[in-house]
């Protein structure tokens, strides 16, 4: 812990959790779709539903779409934007049951260049936040690191030949997680890293035999 | 994470003769591997975002849900009036009390804001700090070594305790920020590191077992106005340490006290909106009209 875990951050109001983790949970959705969002469907459960439009939890959840910072003026105004960017968004509410987080959003997102994108996470707290699930797969992703994931086939060596990438560039692993479906189907894997992940390690991450997409991820949370 | 103590470093910046804002400034340098002067740049960015929150509640902005906004511009307008006497407050603590208000109010308006400690209590430190850098002199350096003196302050509660309102109630947030305010403005009255220690539990003693009630849920009732009370035991605080008044209980034992106060608040009062203030017959109307029946929580 240190000094700007108290003070700061600088952000748009009205709450840290409600606002600028709304926010933040945007910014991490169109990062791993990849590319611009043409389509949006938006559902909130419990807190996140039943307060969140006083929030403006709305409006910081699209404007994390557009990737902006979670002290961007413009928040209050995101829906225009949107509008003028050809963002089209729609809202419902969500029951995903007593164990899920009370400040949970529930993101379907449709590329401008057709990709998809299915993400579940959630407001944890004082700005902080947890994807618990992407395109159906389990996984845990904060934000807080650069990160590389991939989705792959279950298939022996795959995350051998992936770290083997990061280890060649010198990108030390900070903490890694690994989900599947069900044996020898498709998996997903997360790679927290130490400073950034260069483009080259994605390129060659991508290039690698049983590889069906790659991301990187920037910090959200700072 | 490991527990802090306020009084180890209140000893170490008595015995090496410095304030305790240039004792934390150098301590938090040293650990997070950068230099002092970057880590006052940052305090300053924060300060300007603190000052333009205060500026713009003045303009009398108002929340989406319309309960908020206005009140900070009121009470300057009330003592702008130099032939009114039924002033009560004095010139540094009415302004201390506006500004308050004002800045919690830029926040609840989505504003752009600086959480110090949490965004529901971000009206506590720029309100101490405004009103005692302009009617007294100070300089932009010693606000800065203020500010950290807080952040300080605020990483030993959130490591004995808490700054989350959903966690250990209102008592987390803008007591932590009043504690974190009294410590700040004792610093900036040039007074020693142990008169720091005495403000900060004279403050929290003063906020210990508040709840969090928020109505509808929403940052602004009670949250706005109590930013300005927490102000005001803030400045009593600094100002009873600053004349030798000592708190009996040690100021890391008061914290502790926080934390398990804050664990035997029921759920009702910790932000969720059920209980306190948000479940009396006008707290339960308000939700009803800003959510008019729609978006409820989904049972």
């Amino acid at each position: 812990m240190n000094l700007f875990d108290v003070i700061g951050p600088i952000m748009i109001g009205p709450s840290s959790s409600h606002t600028a983790g709304a926010v933040r949970l945007g910014r991490l959705a169109l990062a791993l779709l990849g590319e611009p969002v043409r389509d949006a469907d938006i559902g909130l459960h419990g807190s996140f539903a039943s307060t969140g439009r006083g929030h403006g939890t709305d409006r910081a959840l699209v404007a994390g779409l557009m990737g902006w910072n979670t002290d961007d003026s413009r928040i209050p105004h995101s829906f225009e934007f949107a509008a003028n960017a050809g963002l089209a968004f729609h809202f419902e509410t969500v029951c995903l049951g007593d164990d899920a987080h009370p400040n949970t959003v529930m993101f379907a997102l449709k590329g401008k260049s057709e990709g998809v994108l299915r993400l579940t996470g959630c407001s944890v707290g004082g700005g902080r936040i947890k994807i618990t699930e992407l395109n159906g797969f389990p996984l845990e992703l904060t934000g807080e690191f650069s990160a590389l994931i991939t989705l792959h086939h279950d298939r022996p060596g795959v995350i051998h030949s992936v770290t083997g990438v990061l280890a060649s560039r010198t990108v030390n692993v900070a903490e890694m997680r690994v989900s599947r479906r069900k044996k020898g189907s498709t998996a997903v894997m997360v790679i927290d890293v130490d400073g950034s992940v260069p483009q080259e390690v994605v390129e060659a991450v991508a290039g690698l035999p049983q590889i069906i997409a790659v991301r990187r991820l920037n910090p959200v949370v700072v | 994470m490991d527990k802090l103590a306020l009084l180890a470093w209140i000893e170490e910046a008595a015995a090496t003769g410095i304030p305790f804002g240039r004792y934390c400034l150098q301590l938090q340098a040293t650990e997070m591997e950068i230099a002092q002067e970057v880590l006052l740049q940052r305090m300053q960015e924060y300060l300007s975002v603190m000052r333009d929150a205060i500026d713009y509640g003045l303009t009398g902005v108002r929340s989406t849900s319309g309960m908020a906004g206005g009140s900070g511009l009121r009470l300057q307008n009330w003592h702008a009036n130099e032939k009114n006497e039924n002033r009560i407050l004095g010139q540094l603590t009415a302004k201390a009390a506006a500004y308050a208000l004002a800045a919690n109010e830029a926040n609840a308006a989505m504003g752009r804001i600086c959480a110090a400690p949490t965004a529901g209590s971000s009206g506590v430190l720029p309100a101490v700090l405004f009103a005692i850098a302009e009617e007294r002199t100070t300089t932009q350096e010693n606000l800065a070594l203020a500010l950290i003196s807080a952040g300080a302050i605020g990483m030993v509660i959130a490591s004995r305790a808490s700054l989350s309102g959903a966690e250990g109630g209102c008592q987390a947030e803008c007591g932590s920020a009043a504690a974190m305010a009294a410590g700040a403005a004792v610093e900036l009255f040039g007074g020693t590191p142990v008169q720091v220690g005495h403000a900060v539990a004279l403050a929290l003693k003063n906020l210990l077992g508040l709840v969090c009630d928020p109505v509808a849920g929403l940052v602004e009732v009670p949250c706005v106005k109590r930013n300005a009370g927490a102000t005001m035991i803030a400045l009593l605080a600094a100002d009873m340490a600053l004349a030798g008044i000592e708190s009996v209980i040690p100021v890391d034992e008061v914290i502790d006290a926080m934390a398990a106060i804050g664990h035997s608040i029921p759920d009702a009062l910790r932000e969720t909106g059920q209980g306190g203030l948000a479940a009396t017959p006008t707290g339960l109307e308000c939700a009803e009209r800003i959510f008019g029946g729609r978006n409820r929580l989904n049972k």
